[in-house]
């Protein structure tokens, strides 16, 4: 399949509703679930699941419900989570990610880091006012996690804290994690600065999957 | 096949001297750090001087230049410590407040046979070919890893 038509498959709008479901969640997920979450019938969620997992958007496990095993147990269900792949496609072709990748080496081997960090900071700080000049009325907490939804970093409360599902420069943090992890900090640093008047933190706690950056409030889990 | 296990090598120029203030932050979150490592899944070995916490005090290749030197089971334990373990990530984030820029590589992966205890010598060969011929079988980077292979006698040291 090329990069185009697995892009192409998301060209659907129930379909990608049930995509963003998907990648949204810290689970995975049944077609029940699916289909009551965007409010479609299980036939037609179970196609459009199993088509975003023929063109490799959405990765499928077999698992029996918890607490069900051994004979009557059932048909183990069908379930499906977010692929690991990354599809671009760039028309005309452009490669941003090469050029990254040189920068971030160079920042590297030229001790250039402090210097990428508060650019990002700044950057972070920009975005913080832009969404507090649009919206002056919302509370720190959500104008926080929309400006956050709106840079790709998918965040969750997850108890006290809030974390991100989503690292925006995967790749690139794979290969530099100090640097790219560091500049996503910065950014939520520079953004909170903005936004959250003192009441929230950011800190470095990398958990499977996630980007490493979580937010929480200053007076609990403070850097450990 | 003779089980593997994954050695590693890194060294870092001080900034400034090891008691002065520019240092204290990395002074103060190294026995932690330290510790981390020493419980973390897949941990073997660390290279400590005569003083046993650390290997702070071990110069081999000058004053500046600290040495850090470990053991593990699996590439993938490694990486679990050095990249996905708050502490340590929040470190390696801050080094360059700590320690300069290296133009040439500054750390060094290596496939041991299990049980095998480097030295610095073997360890400053491996970086010193890394350095000379860049990322291959007997001696790589995260970023360029190699997969692990027979280890011959004549391949260490």
């Amino acid at each position: 399949m090329t990069e185009i038509s697995v892009i192409a498959t998301l060209n659907d709008p129930v379909r990608l509703g049930l995509y963003d479901y998907v990648c949204a969640q810290d689970h995975d997920v049944s077609r029940d679930e699916a289909a009551a979450a965007t409010g479609i019938q299980r036939g037609m969620a179970a196609f459009h699941l199993d088509k975003l997992a023929a063109a490799g958007l959405l990765t499928v496990t077999f698992r029996r419900p918890a607490g069900r095993s051994g004979p009557g147990a059932g048909r183990p269900a069908k379930l499906y989570c977010k692929s690991d792949a990354e599809h671009q496609v760039s028309v005309p072709p452009r490669d941003y990610r090469a050029a990254a990748e040189i920068l971030a080496e160079v920042a590297e081997v030229t001790g250039a880091e402090p210097a990428v960090h508060r650019v990002a900071r700044r950057r972070g700080s920009q975005a913080g006012r832009a969404a507090r000049t649009a919206d002056p009325s919302t509370n720190a907490a959500d104008l926080v996690a929309t400006t956050l939804a709106a840079q790709g970093y998918q965040p969750y409360q997850d108890g006290p804290v809030l974390r991100l599902r989503n690292c925006p420069f995967h790749v690139l943090a794979g290969q530099h994690p100090p640097l790219i992890c560091g500049m996503n900090l910065a950014f939520v640093e520079g953004l909170l600065d903005e936004t959250a008047v003192g009441g929230l933190a950011a800190r470095l706690d990398p958990q499977p999957g996630d980007c490493c950056v979580v937010v929480a409030s200053q007076s609990k889990n403070v850097n450990s | 096949m003779t089980r593997l296990h994954i050695a590693q090598l890194n060294v870092g120029v001080l900034q400034a001297p090891l008691d002065s203030p520019q240092l204290a932050d990395f002074v103060a979150n190294l026995g932690q750090v330290n510790a981390i490592a020493d419980a973390a899944p897949g941990f073997v070995w660390r290279l400590r001087d005569a003083d046993g916490s650390d290997a702070t005090s071990l110069r081999p290749r000058g004053p500046d230049l600290l040495v850090n030197m470990s053991v593990w089971e699996s590439l993938e334990a490694l990486r679990a410590f050095v990249y996905r373990n708050g502490p340590h990530l929040d470190m390696l984030r801050r080094r360059r407040e700590f320690f300069r820029a290296l133009d040439r590589g500054h750390q060094v992966l290596w496939w041991i046979p299990a049980g095998h205890i480097p030295d610095l010598d073997e360890a400053f060969s491996r970086l010193d070919l890394l350095r000379r011929e860049g990322a291959g079988p007997a001696a790589f980077t995260f970023r360029e890893p190699h997969p692990p292979r027979e280890v011959t006698a004549s391949a260490l040291g």
